[in-house]
């Protein structure tokens, strides 16, 4: 197999018309013969092939491709032609030839000028392991610089020597080793689809090979579900934090929290549409916008909520849980009447959009920013408790209110304040999932009982409870997820929060002492 | 500490070694009391002395992190939940007067009479002459008669204070635990519930928690004066209050 | 001294109520059967059905009010028992329909046979006789309630706490029942039932008769809940939602009412369950949802809590007003009016209309000069006082 000689025009044009023998061994040498002729309508040709665009005339043994558009060629020449002949048929293929199908295109990608199409072509080629392809690879491998691009090509090449009969031991056995260092799903296909007529030594080694893979396999996926966990417990700790605040801290039943989300949610929405109308060149930053915008709009209502509701009715948890819950179907309701029934088209900035690979899991860049974006807040909150005067004015409040008053505290602000600042965080909450939840009316309630389990879970009164209340939420579900799958993972979470919660009634971290009864 | 050393002791409540401790706060430390079947015993203490605690301890609702709490000299109490504690015979009087407000005087008494208390038994509950009059005299002692179908929340707080001690009367307890009898009372109301305790007090074994130097006086019983969770002094009120520590940290000089 | 249990649990505004549900629970089915239709007295066979679901929702209040009412247990998962007492009996609806369903299997209902399962799962067995199914309308929900309540009671989880554990709990068997493979039909539920004990449920007389046993359903429940709070066990309950602590230091085993009140309570909430499908025509996992279980809370709320005839009143006018708004141009205000009507209930109305009336009454009566005997009479109504949080 020659490739960088070129090739003699009328070979090529022999080569093609073979397409037309309606034979499946001669299409096979036309396959081979045009993927080697270094004709810039090999690709064409191949491609056209794997999407049966590739048509031939049994008469006249003229071969056809049919663009995407509709436009048709002379596969020999390139010339144009006006339609397709009206016998002319599909050139048809079967499995193996398909195989050859993927690997010549693999084979003529791998010399692409781009190196990411390097490296698919060359991950094609690992995986149709294709002897004809060997050449090819050698050649390419001799003048590949990029690190990269080499090491994909130099795993094809092992691929390739595994699966070829006459490779000799020694070949084998440095396939296997870096096949092995591969190490990922497809490595383990690889091996675990290896004919077993193998030397002793190589089927040892193969043996050994598969099992490290199988660890390192399992190794990644607990990783990967240890980091699907913290991204659900983040979206866990963003719902609940700041029902730590007004649950946890003040006591106050707030059915209508998860609507505080969703109202964050559509103030991110509307920025966004005013962004998209006036300065689109701005679209990168409209989370910028949209939180400090969510704290005020949700912290605002919450303000409201607590002066107009909830001021009338401390003391009464049930009578509060219930006046709220009402006030969440109003608000769903206002929201609906506003914005429509349907989800809200919320889009991700460009640097929120992508993933990267790292090892063998792919993070996506929204996920990441919202576990950093959600600790962040619970930092800024924590030294805001422990660091400000409201903070202080806070704790003093419901640690002691009737003390706390006769110090001066005017403690119906502050109750009005830290309601406020629960609602907002609420409503920055909201900004995040936008990113990635479905906008809707009804975002809030998909939150709410998720978000009073993480509070009751992680112990009421306590941020550090919530924050591991979150995280081990999150964690346990993806890691029943595949055992048991989603729902019923989802059941066997609540069942086992209904159960540790009449265990520790009063959550992880609970306060002990008189006080905690009263 | 052993428990088993202990079981011959006389005395009908015995407290040896308790500690409580809540989030690294010593509230009961190192407490060692007896109270002796008919006694009546005045607990005093400056507030966070750990008196209620130490009901709390007794009655159940707390459980200490070690010492040996035993009634009746054998039955050891940490071990035992609140409901089975008040059925072994211990009552209790809360310092907030908790009466059953939304429901007649008559029936706070007919709820803390001992009898049957499963649900069955008070599911096909029939009133008997033998109760009836058991709570008429309750309502004498109390002197409550008048009240009786009112709502005990209507009582002024005196009268409840009275109801909740006529409570403990109808549970006919073996020990009473009473805490702040007279907090909120008239001269006359702590003197008549004084002449009560004392008319109680004749086939009861009671402790009183009280603040009042006065009402302890006249109660005229052996008092112990707690401070940071540990017995300060002991002796009869004159003993206890001429002690140099006890009116350091709690009468006052 | 110590009044008869029967006389004590039939005071006047019970005997109006329950000669009033007897009433309409006769008359009704009368007036459709006997009248011409068409007819101004007559009632067509839709509002028969439509009361019906009233009457159910009425018991499931009663239900909701014995514990909340009395034992200040404030469940937001009654709608689960509920469900499944509705499932018990969908369930044998489905079996009744036997090889008329669309693919004709004799004993696979028609979603199982859509699944490709060969055979009947053990747990529909014995569905296809009433008795059994009837047994399971009660044992169903009452173990599960029993099994709840024991783990929940003894643990002390108390107040709000109490009422998000029972929201999760609905919600589970929410996410439970939507799965296929759960054998309940998934998200569609059992519907298309054809007959029940023999006769067409879809008849004119069957509806009747489901309206009428709905009706007498009403007033057995509404007399074991009577009988329950005014006996001695109901004044225990009162002390547990006033001051549980203080009625543990009696030497009540709290857990042991609270359980008993709740199973039973499951158990009505069941029975309205099963009269509520056959008349309905259909039960699917959306019974289950949070918002269902709260809803039927704001019934007892709006009637009065603590008063039992206020509950079943509560469950009548709020679905008579969401039947009649929903249905007008007023739609799509309807759920702004929920929630303005929780709202305001509780700010505004906390003892609810009934509750409401008898305070009013009896201040009336003060003022007529028999005062003392007036408010004395008043003892299972009031509100509790709400405790000033520390």
């Amino acid at each position: 197999m020659t490739f960088t000689a070129p090739a003699l025009a009328g070979s090529f044009e022999d080569a093609v018309a073979k397409f037309a023998n309606d034979d499946f061994s001669d299409t096979d040498e036309a396959i081979s013969a045009v993927a080697a002729s270094g004709n810039p309508l090999a690709f064409p040709i191949i491609s056209a092939l794997k999407e049966e665009r590739l048509s031939a005339d049994p008469d006249t043994k003229k071969v056809f491709v049919t663009g995407t558009y509709g436009k048709v060629i002379d596969a020999a020449t390139g010339a144009a032609v006006d339609k397709l002949p009206e016998n002319a048929a599909p050139v048809r293929l079967n499995n193996r030839l398909r195989r050859a199908v993927d690997a010549a295109l693999g084979s003529l990608t791998l010399l692409s000028t781009d190196p990411a199409k390097r490296i698919a072509a060359a991950q094609s080629v690992f995986k149709s392991h294709e002897e004809s392809a060997l050449a090819v690879i050698d050649d390419a491998l001799a003048k590949e610089t990029n690190k990269a691009v080499k090491a994909a090509f130099a795993e094809a090449r092992a691929a390739i020597l595994l699966y070829k009969s006459d490779a000799t031991e020694v070949e084998k056995l440095e396939a296997v080793a870096i096949v092995k260092a591969k190490g990922d799903q497809e490595a383990m296909a690889l091996l675990t689809g290896l004919p077993s007529d193998q030397p002793p030594n190589v089927a040892r080694a193969v043996t050994s090979a598969m099992a490290s893979i199988q660890s390192n396999l399992a190794m990644w996926s607990m990783v990967q579900n240890a980091w699907y966990g913290l991204s659900l417990g983040s979206v866990l700790l963003l719902a609940a934090i700041g029902l730590a605040i007004t649950f946890g801290v003040m006591g106050v039943i707030n059915m209508a929290h998860g609507e505080m989300v969703m109202l964050g949610a559509y103030t991110t929405f509307v920025v966004q549409e005013v962004i998209r109308t006036r300065y689109p060149g701005l679209f990168d930053y409209s989370l910028l916008i949209a939180v400090p915008l969510a704290f005020l709009v949700a912290g605002a209502v919450g303000v409201l909520i607590e002066r107009g509701i909830i001021r009338f009715l401390y003391g009464r948890p049930l009578e509060t849980l219930l006046a709220t819950w009402g006030l969440s179907l109003v608000l769903q309701q206002a929201v609906r009447t506003a914005f429509g029934p349907t989800n809200r088209e919320v889009g991700n900035p460009s640097w929120m959009s992508g993933a990267f690979e790292l090892g063998q899991i792919t993070i996506t860049y929204n996920r990441l920013w919202i576990l950093c974006f959600t600790l962040a807040i619970f930092v800024i909150l924590l030294a805001m408790l422990r660091y400000t005067a409201l903070g202080l004015e806070m704790r003093a409040v419901t640690q002691n209110r009737r003390m706390a008053a006769s110090m001066g505290i005017a403690t119906s602000r502050v109750d009005a304040l830290t309601f406020g600042l629960g609602s907002g965080i609420a409503g920055i909450a909201g900004v995040a999932l936008s990113q990635i939840d479905n906008v809707s009316p009804n975002l809030g309630q998909s939150y709410i009982i998720d978000s009073f389990m993480v509070v009751v879970f992680g112990g009421v009164g306590n941020l550090w409870g919530t924050l591991v209340g979150a995280f081990t939420l999150g964690i346990a579900n993806k890691f029943l997820e595949p055992v048991a799958g989603a729902v019923l993972g989802k059941i066997a979470i609540l069942v086992l929060i209904i159960l540790f919660i009449q265990k520790r009634p009063r959550g992880l971290f609970a306060l002990k002492g008189r006080a905690v009864e009263a | 500490m052993n428990a088993m050393e202990t079981r011959t002791t006389s005395a009908i409540l015995y407290l040896d070694g308790v500690h409580v401790s809540f989030d690294g706060f010593h509230a009961i430390n190192n407490l060692s009391l007896t109270l002796e079947p008919g006694e009546m015993r005045a607990i005093i203490g400056p507030n966070g002395a750990g008196k209620t605690t130490m009901m709390d301890i007794i009655t159940g609702k707390t459980k200490p992190d070690e010492g040996v709490v035993l009634f009746d000299g054998t039955t050891d109490l940490t071990r035992l939940d609140e409901t089975r504690i008040a059925e072994l015979g211990i009552g209790r009087k809360f310092q907030k007067p908790t009466v059953f407000e939304s429901q007649t005087v008559q029936d706070n008494l007919l709820l803390a009479l001992n009898v049957d208390h499963s649900v069955r038994g008070t599911l096909f509950w029939r009133g008997n002459k033998a109760e009836s009059e058991r709570i008429d005299k309750v309502l004498e002692t109390i002197r409550l008669t008048d009240a009786r179908h009112r709502l005990a929340g209507s009582l002024s707080h005196g009268q409840k204070q009275w109801l909740e001690i006529g409570m403990l009367l109808a549970q006919d307890p073996k020990v009473l635990l009473v805490d702040e009898p007279v907090a909120g009372m008239t001269d006359v109301e702590t003197h008549l519930t004084a002449e009560l305790l004392k008319e109680i007090n004749r086939n009861h074994t009671v402790m009183v928690v009280e603040h009042d130097m006065t009402f302890v006086r006249e109660l005229g019983v052996k008092v112990t004066c707690l401070h940071e969770g540990t017995v300060l002094a002991e002796g009869t009120i004159d003993q206890v209050s001429s002690n140099e520590r006890v009116i350091e940290v709690y009468l006052g000089r | 001294m110590t009044p008869h249990v029967l006389t004590r649990s039939l005071d006047r505004s019970a005997t109006i109520f329950i000669l009033i549900v007897a009433g309409l629970g006769i008359l009704i089915p009368l007036s459709n059967l006997l009248l011409p239709a068409g007819s101004m007295f007559q009632v067509p066979t839709y509002l028969v059905a439509l009361w019906g679901k009233y009457v159910c929702y009425a018991i499931l209040a009663l239900s909701i009010d014995l514990i909340w009412g009395y034992c200040g247990i404030l469940s937001l998962g009654h709608g689960a028992f509920f469900a499944l007492g509705g499932y018990a009996m969908g369930m044998y609806l489905m079996r009744q329909i036997g090889s008329r369903g669309v693919y004709g299997n004799p004993v696979l209902p028609d979603f199982m046979v859509f699944l490709n399962w060969p055979e009947l799962p053990w747990y529909w067995y014995g569905f296809d006789m009433f008795w059994f199914a009837a047994l399971m309308v009660f044992v169903v929900p009452g173990l599960l309630a029993f099994l709840f309540g024991w783990f929940a009671f003894r643990s002390r989880v108390t107040g709000v706490y109490l009422s998000i554990i029972t929201q999760a709990m609905t919600y589970a068997l929410l996410l439970g029942f939507f799965r296929n493979d759960f054998g309940f039909g998934g998200n569609n539920g059992l519907t298309d039932f054809k007959d029940i004990l023999g006769f067409n449920v879809q008849a004119e007389g069957t509806r009747c008769a489901l309206f009428f046993l709905s009706c007498a359903a009403l007033i057995g429940a509404f007399l074991i809940c009577r009988a329950v709070v005014s006996s001695k066990l109901g004044k225990v309950l009162l002390a547990i939602r006033d001051a549980e602590s203080r009625t543990r230091f009696l030497g009540y085993r709290v857990e042991s009412y609270k359980l008993f009140v709740f199973t039973l309570s499951a158990c009505m909430a069941g029975v309205a369950g099963a009269l509520y499908v056959p008349q309905v025509g259909i039960i699917n996992p959306s019974e289950f949802s949070p918002g269902n279980s709260i809803e039927a809370v704001i019934w007892v709320a709006v009637g009065g809590r603590g008063t039992l005839v206020g509950a079943a009143l509560g469950a009548v006018v709020v679905n008579y007003a969401k039947t009649f708004f929903t249905s007008g141009p007023l739609a799509p205000y309807w759920l702004f009016m929920l929630g303005a009507l929780f709202i305001l209930v509780t700010l505004l109305l906390p003892k609810g209309i009934i509750g409401t009336f008898n305070t009013w009454w009896d201040q009336r009566k003060i003022e007529l000069g028999n005062g003392a005997a007036a408010s004395a009479a008043r003892e299972d109504g009031a509100a509790p006082k709400p405790n000033p949080a520390e």
